[in-house]
């Protein structure tokens, strides 16, 4: 691309403006924390933050690359060096567990003040790397930057809710939505609400579609294989997971088994709790499970599928530049190997020459059957196995069928995880290895 | 005044709304019974039901956002042509030639944000725990809405015929094609074959089913455009009424009992 003057000079306008929406938010957060809530001590904190976001705002239009506010060159050499599949992803799930565990104080309004200023913070200093704004500013993955925010605050609003409704149950108190029992008309009081979001909604997307032109690149060929090569945004986490499974698995049986499994969810769900209102404490098992393959399986997945895999799908840092030419080294070992050659030192069990299908079989099976038995205990053993031990009140009050039901579909699930680990670990790549009938898992 | 109480004096006035201006209790109530708009919602409700803290307004925004695509994609359908010919040189000139070329801007980021918004709306559904008894059914439907607007997209990204869209798509598709038993490089597609002939090859298996051809190409484009426009549509305007029926026949929007 061009010169670094050049691209601070192109995205000078757009941080400027950037700062200045910090500004004004806080502003009228201050205002508001004084007028309204009491709160002076907090107001002149975002006043003063205000201010720093206005100095910004003022060296961000400059475009000079001595003074646009952007994170030290160390600081992202750093980021990009920490960064990989296994650091992002422990990290993510670590950043759940303690936003989970912690949620009491993280719900708090100022803490979550705090937590989104820094970030946009963060994210305003980052759009002065030329490699960031590149993948970030594209035009169709700017819609997962909004998902980001949209799905962080609406996660906050609803566990906000739920942390006051458990406190209340705790009490032996109904939850807060019960509170407004009372009935109103529909006219006035829903319409127009639906009205006023149906102009927000119509100005937004117009504001949107104004100042963001939609994505044409050249006319296509199919000659000319793009790199990457990525699926739209919204299937990138099954992309993902092409890196750990075969597209038989990745690509048309785990998301099967997602469509299948979210229609399952009502009928598995045996507690009548939580109803109608948001609470975590009373349900605390569904809601991990859901929290679970939706912000971590799901979401965290398409964020890595789109900003960080680049060139021939391999792992790039937030500020590194995207080079075709980067190589990794793929040293990934199967099972069989694993375990016939590597640990008993024999060769792998082959068929004599011109043996029958039936002996042919046989010898795959002999060949494989370290994993088979592993896949055989994990998906026929261990659902009995758990049903008597840890599980044994969802067994009783389940029944049989729906219990197995729920089971598989949790170990179905599990199997992207744990193979992921186990890849991070031992190399594995495959756990049964059957090209002769394309059947690799 | 006078002007405005003479229309609502006049016969055509009074054969399209037959009853006064809402203006009154009794009125707001036969508003919503008359109107046949209006009359998907009740005529009173739990105030908590429509707090903005508690439905976030998803469900609503993304059957707005189906009206809007539904509103111009038809504008723009009557603007492009689905052949290799034309499909790619008629969105350049949606956007470097023709006035209102912005309804393509306004339908791309309205389908980015109809994914977006359809996500939401099930994650408050499910935080606030109202897939269950009795709205288990509507929530069935509601996965399969979610599959539908997942699909609209997906066939919606080939239209524009540039290197994104047949890339997308191709690599999308490409998975059909290790479809256990029915994909050519599936799991166990040796199984079908008859008297030693493969059933399942490039030219009849599941990815070929999808794209209706063995790559991205014209069949691809048209079959798209078919299914982005009239058959899936159609299936997700019949699956809303259902959802939207079974919404208030299964008690209205969920609330502590």
């Amino acid at each position: 691309m061009h010169s670094p003057e050049l691209f601070l000079k192109d995205v000078s306008g757009f941080l400027g403006g950037y700062y200045a929406a910090i500004a004004i938010a806080n502003a009228i957060a201050a205002l508001i924390l004084w007028q309204k809530k009491n709160q002076p001590g907090w107001a002149l904190v975002w006043t003063v933050f205000a201010g720093v976001m206005m100095v910004l705002c003022g060296l961000a239009l400059t475009g000079s690359p001595s003074l646009v506010p952007a994170l030290p060159a160390a600081v992202r050499a750093a980021v990009n060096a920490l960064s990989g599949p296994v650091i992002y992803t422990l990290g993510t799930t670590a950043l759940l567990v303690i936003l989970f565990v912690f949620r009491k104080f993280f719900v708090q309004p100022m803490v979550a003040w705090t937590i989104l200023n820094v970030s946009l913070l963060a994210m305003g200093l980052s759009m002065a790397d030329a490699n960031f704004a590149s993948i970030v500013m594209k035009p169709d993955n700017v819609p997962i930057v909004g998902l980001v925010f949209l799905l962080a605050f609406f996660t906050w609003v609803a566990t906000k809710q739920a942390v006051v409704n458990d406190e209340r149950i705790a009490r032996g108190e109904p939850p807060m939505e019960k509170l407004d029992d009372e009935k109103v008309l529909v006219w006035p009081d829903l319409v127009y609400t639906e009205l006023i979001c149906m102009v927000a909604v119509s100005a937004f997307l117009l504001a949107w579609a104004i100042l963001l032109q939609a994505p044409l690149e050249e006319p296509a060929s199919s000659v000319k294989t793009p790199n990457p090569s990525k699926a739209p945004w919204y299937f990138l986490g099954l992309q993902e997971m092409l890196v750990y499974f075969d597209p038989w698995y990745a690509g048309v049986v785990l998301p099967s088994l997602v469509i299948f499994g979210l229609m399952a969810i009502p009928y598995l769900d045996y507690n009548k709790k939580g109803n109608g209102y948001y609470s975590i404490a009373e349900r605390k098992f569904g809601y991990l499970t859901f929290q679970f393959g939706f912000l971590e399986l799901w979401i965290t997945l398409i964020i890595l599928g789109t900003f960080l895999r680049g060139p021939n799908w391999n792992f790039f840092g937030p500020f590194e530049y995207w080079s075709p030419y980067k190589v990794e080294v793929l040293n990934n070992v199967d099972l069989p190997q694993m375990f016939w050659v590597n640990l008993l030192d024999r060769p792998l069990p082959r068929p004599p020459q011109g043996a029958g299908a039936l002996t042919q079989v046989g010898y795959i099976l002999l060949r494989e059957a370290p994993g088979l038995l592993i896949m055989g205990a994990y998906l026929v053993l261990l659902p009995p196995l758990l049903a008597v031990t840890i599980f044994r009140g969802f067994f009783k009050k389940m029944g049989f069928i729906r219990y197995m039901v729920m089971m598989n579909l949790m170990l179905l699930m599990l199997t992207l995880p744990l193979k992921m680990i186990l890849r991070w670990t031992v190399n594995l790549k495959y756990i049964i290895s059957i090209p002769e009938f394309s059947l690799n898992f | 005044m006078a002007i405005g109480e003479t229309i609502r004096n006049s016969q055509i006035w009074k054969s399209i709304f037959r009853h006064p201006m809402p203006l009154d209790r009794r009125n707001r109530i036969v508003v919503m019974l008359t109107n046949f708009f209006l009359h998907l919602h009740p005529v009173s409700i739990k105030k908590q039901g429509i707090a903005l803290s508690f439905t976030w307004c998803m469900g609503g925004v993304t059957f707005f956002l189906f009206l809007v695509e539904t509103v111009t994609g038809v504008l723009l359908m009557f603007y492009y042509r689905p052949t290799l010919e034309w499909a790619y040189n008629d969105i350049l000139a949606l956007r470097d030639v023709t006035s209102l070329g912005i309804l393509r801007e306004l339908h791309r980021w309205g389908a980015h944000a109809m994914v977006i918004t359809t996500w939401l709306h099930m994650y408050r559904v499910f935080l606030t725990g109202s897939y269950k008894p009795p709205r288990e059914f509507n929530w069935v439907i509601g996965v399969i809405l979610l599959l539908l607007t997942l699909l609209l997209s997906f066939t919606g990204y080939l239209l524009p015929w540039d290197q994104l869209a047949i890339w997308a798509i191709t690599v999308g598709s490409n998975m059909a094609r290790a479809t256990p038993i029915l994909g050519y490089e599936g799991p166990g597609q040796q199984l079908l074959s008859i008297g030693g002939i493969d059933m399942i090859t490039d030219g009849s298996d599941a990815r070929f089913g999808l794209l209706g051809a063995r790559f991205v190409g014209e069949e691809t484009l048209n079959r798209f455009y078919v299914l982005h426009c009239i058959a899936i549509p159609l299936a997700v305007a019949l699956l809303l009424a259902i959802h939207f029926w079974r919404v208030r026949k299964d008690g209205g929007i969920s609330g502590p009992l």
